[in-house]
């Protein structure tokens, strides 16, 4: 084991997915999302990313803390936080 | 013998003696605050700089806290780092100085003990890296200007040595040492190079070839495993303080160890001290020999790591051995030095019977009559032996 606390693989925290820790899911209703992004701005996390022209969410990471339900434009509310077994 | 190679001679005081050693070790980092009576170590440091005599860097950081958090960022990089404090100023620091042990990082930090607050006094007592002495940090303790210098050289021979890669703590009496002037045995600038070397960390922050994370969190699964091999890397030290010590001696002239023994093969009483005033203790134990008296004195050099096997070795003939402290435990029998060396008698098949007192607190002198007077009170009249935790000295 290295000494000190060193951890000698670079960016090794990939390798924890802290998405297991969240209880709940982000939701996208993709007919309301007008991908303005506020949701990748806020996320602690930076699960958000675009893939086809669609917000994608990269649950190995996202811990639901519902900041992205919440940051969401109210005229848009396109974000919902959901039980896991709803969405996946 | 190798031939003990010719050497100079300077008047130096404890501070002044630190700043020499510094000169010729030339640190990359010096990470500094001001603490009364270490302040002349980096100021001094500072004027050698500024005349380009050193190549060392310094950093004038806000607080102690920041100076000693500077500190481990340089010595990340590997850099040889080194930090000079004293009292508050070591308490200050006291979080950080877990962090930089635990990361093991070789620092040397330079302490002119003084005694913490309250009440404010910046006068001599252990209080102050007794206050952190579970750290991790190695604690060495001089007793005069000349083993101060001795030790610095010394230090990061020990600190950077890969069995240990540990922060290490130059300890000795403020004002007493720190400010004493006296004569001392220089050594080459070249030998100090030669004996120092160059350090080999084994990992640099600055190495982008393998990045790496340092400084990481680690849960209930490896936080153990990680002080665990701090604490071999302790018991490893024992024994590099004294290779570098014998080494220092064949090379230099002047041997040290993890303790420093003063005619106890025989003694039925020997006096446990830290620091500056085992030279007083010394001068007692003369007087007391040449009245045919049987007793000694241990100084204790190496206090973290405790060199247990060597105080049990040196204290087996003893009958009645007394622990002076410099630093009070408030609710326990004695101080630091008296639990340690306590812990060292345990299970010994014929302990000596073990006491101790407290001395010297906020720079109060310790007077040879009444380190006789103290010996008396027990060896004299042998069926009074006085529980420890007796202040000597104190206004009656």
């Amino acid at each position: 084991m290295p000494i000190g606390g060193v951890i000698p693989d670079a960016g090794n925290s990939r390798q924890y997915h802290t998405g297991g820790w969240g209880k709940a899911t982000p939701k996208i209703d993709y007919e309301k999302c007008k991908l303005c992004m506020l949701c990748w701005w806020f996320c602690p996390d930076g699960v958000f990313s675009i893939n086809d022209g669609r917000v994608q969410i990269n649950l190995d990471y996202c811990k639901a803390c519902g900041i992205c339900a919440r940051e969401c434009p109210p005229n848009f509310n396109a974000i919902t936080m959901a039980s896991k077994k709803e969405v996946t | 013998m190798a031939e003990v190679k010719k050497q100079r001679f300077m008047a130096l005081t404890g501070n002044g003696a630190a700043v020499e050693a510094l000169r010729q070790i030339d640190p990359h980092v010096f990470a500094m605050f001001p603490i009364t009576p270490s302040t002349q170590i980096p100021e001094w440091m500072e004027k050698l700089i500024s005349e380009g005599n050193v190549r060392t860097r310094m950093i004038r950081a806000e607080s102690e806290h920041s100076a000693i958090s500077a500190a481990h960022g340089a010595a990340l990089t590997g850099a040889r780092v080194v930090d000079a404090s004293a009292s508050q100023g070591i308490a200050l620091k006291h979080e950080i100085l877990y962090i930089t042990a635990a990361n093991r990082l070789p620092v040397l930090m330079l302490v002119a003990n003084r005694a913490l607050s309250g009440p404010i006094n910046i006068h001599a007592d252990h209080s102050d890296t007794m206050g952190s002495r579970d750290a991790g940090w190695i604690h060495i303790y001089a007793e005069n200007v000349q083993e101060v210098y001795d030790t610095t050289v010394q230090a990061y021979r020990i600190a950077e040595h890969s069995d240990v890669l540990l922060p290490i703590i130059v300890g000795f009496d403020g004002f007493t040492v720190s400010h004493a002037l006296s004569l001392v045995n220089l050594i080459d600038d070249a030998d100090v190079k030669d004996f120092i070397g160059t350090p080999h960390p084994p990992y640099s922050i600055l190495n982008t070839d393998t990045p790496m994370t340092f400084g990481a969190f680690a849960l209930q699964d490896y936080y153990m495993e990680y002080r665990y091999q701090m604490r071999e890397a302790m018991n490893n030290a024992l024994s590099v303080i004294e290779d570098v010590g014998r080494e220092y001696g064949e090379k230099f002239g002047r041997t040290y160890g993890p303790i420093d023994p003063y005619f106890v093969d025989d003694a039925e009483v020997v006096l446990v001290v830290i620091g500056s005033t085992a030279a007083t203790i010394k001068d007692v134990v003369d007087i007391l020999r040449a009245e045919g008296k049987k007793v000694g004195m241990l100084r204790v050099r190496s206090y973290r790591p405790f060199p247990t096997k060597q105080i049990r070795n040196a204290l087996k003939n003893a009958k009645i051995v007394a622990v002076l402290d410099r630093a009070d435990s408030p609710g326990t029998p004695n101080g630091p030095l008296f639990a340690d060396v306590s812990m060292s008698m345990l299970n010994m098949l014929n302990p000596p019977w073990v006491t101790g007192a407290i001395y010297g607190l906020g720079g109060r002198e310790l007077l040879e009559d009444q380190i006789r007077e103290y010996y008396e009170a027990f060896h004299v009249r042998w069926t009074e032996y006085p529980e420890p935790g007796t202040y000597v000295g104190l206004r009656e």
